[in-house]
């Protein structure tokens, strides 16, 4: 499987002398194409940060970034912002849908920034929002539809194209169980499907649909779950003949 | 077992299938636990055997009045309860506070790593089910739940570790500490009491 994301020795800091706080201190972690991993910790630990940094949203103080074979400190401003809208799709909490475009539009907007025409970005947009089950609310305003509806709208738009790294923040907000296993059913299905996928959470209900889990602290990759054996050993031995 | 049978008569062994299918094959039975049951079952007149459906060795049994009765109840009786049983993590945590030798942070991410990496093996499975495979998920889910628990119990273990000042080894655990206000230290209980406590 090819590694999409890439970080070695990554570290940032804010601020400086007695004042500086150190968000992240010599992070390494590999993302492989088909894997969703999920990144736990507490408030504070700098999992957010180091998926700003793994968007290329926030630069590292030290350290390298590679996305999809690209070293992130050699590519101009332009070449970043071209490789964000082709290569990644974000889900953030709080969504950033824009409220004055309808379902659809939403969905299609990456791909219209990124030069491809309305039509056919459209047909893009549909057919994601097809998978998503979401066909007969493309036309609808963002306020027009329900919480889980507009989560789903959020991923439409993060995996729609050719994308290659999903990142994800809390991204089932403040869903009830039912909705927010919905999302996580989601996002699983696109990594199954090849996208490599991080996403950050305290909650150990919804890391516990990742892959792998990288559990971070003060900033320092501390530990990480063993790849899962197979759900079978979960099941207690049967009655003896 | 009640339950199946208000279906229809059944034999022993196809009550155990039903049951295993039912609740995901997550708890299974042995044919003696069937068995046992069901003649207890008999003994209080809940079910009774259909002579006109034996086959062969076999006994078929089905439901009488009073065990209708008897289910109607069990569903709306609360689970067992009782006192908060001796949790041996609490236990573990609390003497590795003790341990200046040990790291209880890292004795806490153990556990939180354990119990998530069981959390992934339950969700896998519930991922990988057919949707409408109900039974499955609810007592995977009521499993999740628990250990979800266990989990969020650990971070706040975590960050009242945290909040405190170094706890020197030998000091007691519970109770009011001079460690902490500086002021005369009063009689508290150690953690071997606790310990103790826990075992009575």
């Amino acid at each position: 499987m090819s590694v999409v994301l890439s970080l070695r020795q990554v570290s940032k800091v804010y601020g400086a002398g007695a004042a500086a706080v150190h968000a992240l201190r010599a992070v390494d972690l590999d993302v492989v194409a088909g894997e969703l991993v999920a990144v736990m910790g507490p408030s504070g630990s700098g999992k957010s940060t180091l998926l700003t940094i793994a968007g290329s949203l926030e630069e590292p103080t030290a350290g390298q970034v590679t996305v999809c074979g690209s070293d992130l400190s050699a590519l101009s401003a332009d070449a970043t912002a071209r490789l964000r809208r082709r290569s990644l799709g974000f889900v953030f909490q709080d969504l950033n849908l824009l409220a004055g475009l309808s379902a659809v539009e939403n969905v299609a907007l990456p791909l219209e920034l990124d030069g491809m025409a309305v039509r056919p970005a459209r047909v893009a947009a549909l057919k994601v929002l097809d998978e998503l089950g979401l066909t007969d609310r493309a036309g609808h305003f963002p306020d027009d539809l329900s919480g889980g509806e507009r989560q789903r709208v959020a991923i439409a738009r993060a995996v729609v194209g050719d994308r290659s790294l999903l990142l994800a923040d809390e991204p089932t907000g403040a869903l009830d169980a039912a909705n927010g296993e919905a999302v996580l059913r989601m996002l699983r299905s696109a990594c199954k499907r090849g996208i490599a996928g991080v996403m950050v959470t305290h909650d150990a209900q919804l890391a516990s649909w990742a892959d792998r889990v990288i559990f971070i602290r003060d900033g320092r990759v501390v530990d990480q779950t063993a790849p899962s054996p197979s759900p079978d050993a979960l099941l207690a031995p049967g009655p003896t003949p | 077992m009640l339950a199946l049978l208000v279906e229809a008569p059944k034999y022993g062994l196809q009550l155990r299938q039903e049951f295993e299918a039912r609740t995901g094959e997550v708890w299974p039975l042995n044919v003696g636990q069937v068995y046992t049951t069901l003649q207890r079952l008999e003994r209080e007149g809940h079910v009774e055997t259909d002579d006109a459906g034996r086959d062969g060795a076999q006994k078929r049994y089905r439901l009488t009045a009073d065990g209708e009765r008897e289910l109607h109840s069990w569903l709306r009786t609360p689970p067992q309860a009782g006192p908060p049983p001796r949790d041996e993590l609490v236990m573990k945590v609390q003497v590795a506070m003790r341990l200046s030798q040990v790291d209880t942070t890292e004795i806490l991410q153990t556990h939180r790593r354990r119990i998530v990496e069981e959390m992934q093996r339950y969700t896998h499975l519930k991922a990988d089910a057919a949707p409408e495979d109900i039974g499955l998920g609810l007592v995977v889910d009521a499993e999740l739940f628990r250990l979800e628990a266990v989990v969020r119990w650990l971070d706040a273990a975590d960050a009242r570790l945290r909040s405190l000042p170094t706890i020197p080894a030998g000091a007691p655990l519970t109770g009011p500490s001079s460690a902490r206000d500086g002021q005369e230290e009063r009689p508290t209980r150690s953690v071997q009491d606790d310990v103790a406590g826990a075992r009575r």
